[in-house]
């Protein structure tokens, strides 16, 4: 058929627009781990990460920990908004969104400002004076737990909304059947809404899990320059140390990493052929 | 079976949106500090924004982000759109199939990693014509133009699979050319699709950071690489002056959206019952 080819000649920009801009940077990527700075063969680079398997693991923990609390937190709230009245939905919507929109860096700042030795919370901290203790400070900049926080804080939205959207469709006339029943309400969750929400934990976990053990922003105002995580090197690679090649290869490794967390997670909520949820 | 919130509930999303907006509404107060400090506030002043109006780079950062985030956009959709329309034609699984897992890959992919494939691609390629900075507007389009594609394919494709493709072969039928039975049968059933694509474009666009850190050069400075730079040191509080600007206007437009939305369903309500009615 004519029109069918006509059809498939409009995708052809795009084809080759991919082919240049998403998969030859990726052979890059490849090329410059397994050449040294002279661009001839070496395996210094792949040999010379061993170095970082310590922060690498540790990113992946820390990515982790804050998705798994992302998740703890983001799930009742998605199940709270998605029985709400449609008026009180939208407005919860919003209210989700709208942190999204702020520039992330602004976010993490600020939220640096609030955590430091002086900030906010220890002057308020300090303020209340209570008999016997002398000083009501916490040290909190600086620390796992900071960065932790900073990744929840910021990707938590990215939890919250594929939980709700998957949420919202759930037909609640099976939890109430369930219910009448005689399932108690732990039985519900687990056999009912739990199991009709996996694509959506599976979508929110790749959402915030990414992001966060790739990140170098938050780990560098959030957890001080004791503290660094493969993003961090990554970038230091590319912005300071000149060192392409190591970059590299520690990227690739990063992508293998990620890529086979994902294929683990995606073992425990089955395939999803549309590719989850998109918000 | 839609409740009303029980007490616990309602504590429980108060305190989660206090958790979200806590760090803003810190910017929104020390935007109008009268010091320099952002930890102590020493009384109000507005004089972090008089300053912000007058900071010509920092202008100057905001419509170079405008620009890019339009140009790239408007590309993405247009290319995105057409590559849609020709991967729905696809009959070869294979290859629609491939064409899919390449569109998800910048999706998936850590930014990072999707900023410095492209960084040493375009560092390459510098190198070989002999261009020590080509890094810049240019590349960053590039990049911006890149990371949207997967977006607006992935809003107008679900689109196309619910249009009944023999609409627009009745109006070929009917007449028309394969061009018109396009912009006058299919573009409009696939519309709403292509406005959240660019709308998402748009958005993201504007506020990334991490791909643009890499693909940028010192000649186009957008944004959020001007706060970056500026949070290396210390944040005077006329980012916090236009960050809280920020705020209002994307809170404005999210109600208005909302508005729109809320008028627009109870408008096809009506319609609806009177429609039944008659």
């Amino acid at each position: 058929m004519k029109n069918s080819l006509t059809k498939k000649i409009v995708a052809a920009p795009y084809l080759l627009w991919a082919a240049i801009f998403i998969i030859v940077p990726l052979i890059f990527v490849v090329y410059y781990s397994l050449v040294d700075a002279n661009g001839s063969f070496s395996l210094d680079s792949i040999r010379s990460i061993g170095k970082y398997s310590d922060i690498m693991l540790n990113s992946i923990w820390l990515g982790f920990v804050a998705t798994i609390i992302s998740l703890l937190i983001a799930y009742p709230l998605a199940y709270i908004m998605a029985r709400t009245t449609k008026n009180m939905q939208r407005t919860m919507m919003m209210l989700v969104m709208l942190p999204m929109w702020m520039n992330l860096l602004i976010r993490t700042y600020s939220l640096m400002i609030l955590l430091q030795d002086t900030g906010i919370i220890n002057s308020l901290l300090g303020a209340i004076h209570l008999p016997g203790a002398n000083h009501l400070q916490f040290h909190m900049i600086n620390t796992r737990g900071a960065v932790i926080l900073g990744m929840v804080y910021n990707y938590i939205p990215y939890m919250i909304l594929p939980l709700y959207s998957i949420m919202a469709k759930i037909d609640y006339g099976l939890i109430e059947a369930a219910q009448d029943l005689g399932a108690s309400k732990l039985q519900v969750l687990r056999k009912i809404i739990l199991p009709l929400s996996l694509p959506g934990i599976a979508s929110g976990f790749t959402m915030v899990f990414v992001p966060s053990v790739s990140t170098f922003y938050i780990s560098k105002k959030l957890g001080g320059s004791t503290f660094s995580l493969i993003g961090d090197i990554i970038e230091m690679q590319f912005k300071s140390a000149n060192n392409y090649n190591l970059g590299a290869a520690l990227s690739l490794i990063l992508m293998v990493l990620i890529l086979i967390c994902m294929a683990i997670m995606n073992r425990f909520t089955g395939d999803d052929d549309d590719g989850g949820v998109l918000i | 079976m839609k409740t009303k919130l029980s007490p616990l509930s309602k504590l429980y999303i108060v305190l989660i949106m206090f958790f979200l907006y806590a760090p803003i509404l810190v910017m929104i107060l020390f935007s109008f500090n009268a010091s320099v400090s952002t930890s102590v506030f020493q009384g109000f002043s507005s004089r972090w924004y008089v300053s912000l109006i007058h900071d010509e780079g920092t202008i100057r950062s905001v419509t170079n982000t405008l620009i890019l985030a339009v140009c790239s956009s408007l590309i993405a959709t247009v290319m995105g759109t057409a590559a849609a329309v020709g991967i729905n034609a696809m009959r070869n699984k294979f290859i629609k199939k491939t064409t899919m897992n390449v569109t998800n890959i910048p999706m998936m992919n850590p930014e990072i990693v999707t900023g410095i494939s492209m960084m040493l691609l375009f560092v390459f390629v510098g190198s070989l014509v002999g261009k020590e900075d080509v890094l810049g507007f240019t590349t960053m389009l590039i990049a911006h133009i890149t990371f949207n594609l997967p977006y607006v394919i992935l809003s107008v494709l679900p689109k196309l699979r619910q249009m009944d493709p023999n609409l627009p072969e009745a109006a070929m039928d009917l007449g028309c050319t394969p061009l018109q039975a396009f912009f006058k049968v299919t573009l409009p059933s696939i519309s709403t699709g292509i406005t959240t694509g660019l709308m998402m474009s748009f958005t993201l666009s504007l506020d990334d950071f991490v791909i643009s850190y890499f693909t940028q050069g010192p000649s186009f400075e957008t944004l959020p690489i001007r706060i970056f730079s500026m949070t290396k040191k210390r944040v005077t509080p006329d980012m916090y002056a236009l960050s809280t600007i920020i705020f209002f206007a994307i809170l404005f437009l999210l109600i208005l959206l909302n508005v729109s939305q809320v008028r627009g369903e109870k408008r096809l309500r009506n319609k609806l019952n009177r429609g039944g009615a008659a």
